[in-house]
C-alpha cells in the first residue's frame, strides 16, 4: 500500500474525528474533573465511582447506545446524524470524556490543598480557582489528554457502528484495517495499522514526557 | 469604624470546640502579636479570619461591614477575601516565574497589564528581591520564597494582613528583612497586621499589642510592653517563664 490520496483521506478523517472529539471531551471532562477534585458536595463519591466505571466503557456498547440515540426513531433521530463523521465524533466524545474527567480529577487531587488555599487566599473567584489549579496540574492533565487520544484514535467498535465505514465519507483507519483484512489484503491492513501505531506512538510519547515532567516537578 | 471586631467565634472539629473567642478588637495601623503554646488555636484563629476555615459560629466586623463567618460561601466571601492578605508558615509557589506568582492576586482582581507591571516591580523592590522577577519560583530558597509570599499579598494592598509564623523557618538575615518590611508598611499604609509567632523576642520588638491564646481561649491581651513586663494571668506568667507544661 502506498500513501495514495484515498489513504490520506482516511488518515485525515481519523485525525479530524478524534481531534474534534478530544477537544469537545476536554471542554466537558477537564472542568468536570477539576471541580470534582476541588469541591465537596453530597453524592460526590457516587459521581467519582460512575466516572471511573465509565473510563472502562466498552466501545461497542457506546456505539450501540449512540446508534439508538441517532437512529431514525431515536430521541436524536431528527438530526440525521447517523452514518456521518459527526456521529463518530459524538461516540468518541462519550468514550473519552470520562477518561479526561477521571485523569483530570487525579491530577488536581495530586496537587496539595496548599495550592487551593493559596489561590483562594489571594482572592481567586470559584472559576479563577478552578483555572489556577487546572493550570498548576497541567502536566498531569496533558497526560490524560494523550491517553484519551490514543484510546479514541485506535477505537473501532463505536465508529464502525455509528459511522458505517462508508468510503469517502466515514471510513477511518481502524475501520479501513478491518475492511482490508476481510478482503484478504493483509499487507494493506498491516501498513494502515503501522500508520495508526505511529500516530498512537507519537501521542503516547507526549504522555510519557508529561508524566516524567510531573514527577520531576514533584521531586523539586 | 477603623476597627476589626471579632465576636462569638467558635471553631469545632468533629463536634469538639477547639477555639472560642467571645470578643476581640483590632485597631487600624497596629501590629498584633498572637502567642501561645502549640495547639492552642492561634493558627485556627487566623485561618478562620482568613476564611480558609469555616467556623461553627462567629461574626467579623471589618471596618463597619459585618459578615457571618459560619454561613459565608466562597463566592459571597470574595469581597472580604480580597481585602485580606495571608502569609502561611510554608508558602506555596505556583509553577511559574516569580513575577507571575506576585502578579496573581492582581490578575484575579482584573488589574490592567501596565499597572500590574509597576505594582509587581514595586512589591519586589519592597522585599528586596527585584532581581528575581524572571526566575522560576520553585528555584527560590526558603527565605526568598517567604519574602515573595509577602510581596504577593502586599502587591494588592490589603486592609488586613495575617501572618502565620512567617519567619519560623528563616535565618536571622531573612527575619531582619521581613520585620523591616512589616514595620515599613505599618508606617506607610492603612493596614492592620496580625502575626502568629512562637518567637517572643520578635513579638516584643515588632508588635504594638499581644494576645495570649491557651486551650482555645484568649486568656490575656494588652499592650506589648505590659504583656511582657506585667503579665496578669498565671498561664501567661508560666508561658513567658518557660514553665508552662502542655
Amino acid at each position: 500500500m502506498l500513501m495514495t490520496p484515498e489513504v490520506w483521506e482516511v488518515v485525515w478523517l481519523s485525525l479530524k474525528v478524534t481531534t474534534t472529539a478530544i477537544l469537545l471531551g476536554s471542554l466537558i471532562g477537564i472542568p468536570l474533573g477539576a471541580c470534582l477534585g476541588l469541591y465537596s458536595f453530597p453524592g460526590k463519591r457516587l459521581v467519582i465511582v460512575l466516572i471511573y466505571t465509565c473510563m472502562g466503557l466498552p466501545p461497542v456498547l457506546v456505539g450501540v447506545i449512540v446508534y439508538l440515540l441517532l437512529s431514525r426513531y431515536g430521541p436524536l433521530g431528527s438530526l440525521g446524524l447517523l452514518f456521518t463523521p459527526e456521529a463518530m465524533m459524538l461516540a468518541q466524545v462519550v468514550l473519552v470524556t470520562p477518561i479526561l474527567a477521571g485523569l483530570s480529577l487525579s491530577a488536581v487531587q495530586a496537587k496539595e490543598r496548599a495550592y487551593w488555599e493559596t489561590a483562594k487566599s489571594l482572592g481567586a473567584s470559584p472559576l479563577q480557582l478552578v483555572f489556577t489549579i487546572v493550570k498548576e496540574a497541567r502536566k498531569g492533565i496533558w497526560a490524560g489528554v494523550a491517553a484519551a487520544y490514543g484510546r479514541a484514535i485506535s477505537e473501532v467498535g463505536a465508529v464502525m457502528l455509528v459511522g458505517g465505514n462508508i468510503e469517502h465519507h466515514t471510513r477511518v483507519m481502524t475501520t479501513a484495517i478491518i475492511l482490508e483484512t476481510r478482503m484478504g489484503n493483509f499487507t494493506a491492513g498491516l501498513q494502515m495499522g503501522l500508520v495508526l501505531l505511529l500516530i498512537s506512538f507519537l501521542f503516547n510519547s507526549f504522555l510519557v514526557i508529561g508524566v516524567l515532567n510531573q514527577l520531576k516537578t514533584g521531586r523539586r | 469604624m477603623n476597627k476589626l471586631k471579632l465576636s462569638d467565634l467558635e471553631v469545632a472539629y468533629r463536634g469538639k470546640t477547639v477555639l472560642r473567642v467571645d470578643k476581640a478588637v483590632f485597631e487600624h495601623r497596629k501590629i498584633y502579636g498572637i502567642v501561645g503554646p502549640s495547639g492552642s488555636g492561634k493558627s485556627t484563629l487566623l485561618r478562620a479570619m482568613t476564611l480558609l476555615e469555616q467556623p461553627a459560629a462567629g461574626r467579623m466586623d471589618v471596618f463597619g461591614t459585618v459578615v457571618d463567618l459560619s454561613s459565608l460561601t466562597h463566592a459571597k466571601g470574595l469581597p472580604l477575601q480580597r481585602r485580606i492578605g495571608y502569609v502561611p508558615q510554608k508558602p506555596t509557589m505556583f509553577d511559574s516565574t516569580v513575577f507571575d506568582n506576585v502578579a496573581l492576586g492582581l490578575r484575579y482582581r482584573g488589574t490592567d497589564r501596565t499597572a500590574i507591571r509597576s505594582l509587581v516591580t514595586e512589591a519586589l523592590e519592597l522585599v528586596e528581591l527585584g532581581h528575581t522577577a524572571k526566575q522560576r519560583a520553585h528555584t527560590l530558597s526558603g527565605g526568598e520564597a517567604q519574602r515573595i509570599a509577602l510581596a504577593r499579598v502586599l502587591v494588592y494592598q490589603p486592609d488586613l494582613l495575617f501572618l502565620d509564623e512567617p519567619t519560623a523557618n528563616l535565618d536571622p538575615y531573612h527575619i531582619a528583612i521581613f520585620e523591616r518590611v512589616l514595620k515599613a508598611i505599618q508606617q506607610t499604609r492603612d493596614i492592620t497586621i496580625l502575626i502568629v509567632t512562637h518567637n517572643l523576642q520578635q513579638a516584643r520588638r515588632l508588635t504594638d499589642e499581644c494576645l495570649f491564646i491557651h486551650k482555645g481561649r484568649i486568656v490575656e491581651n494588652g499592650s506589648t510592653e505590659a504583656f511582657f513586663t506585667r503579665p496578669k494571668s498565671p498561664e501567661l506568667q508560666d508561658f513567658l517563664c518557660g514553665r508552662m507544661i502542655y
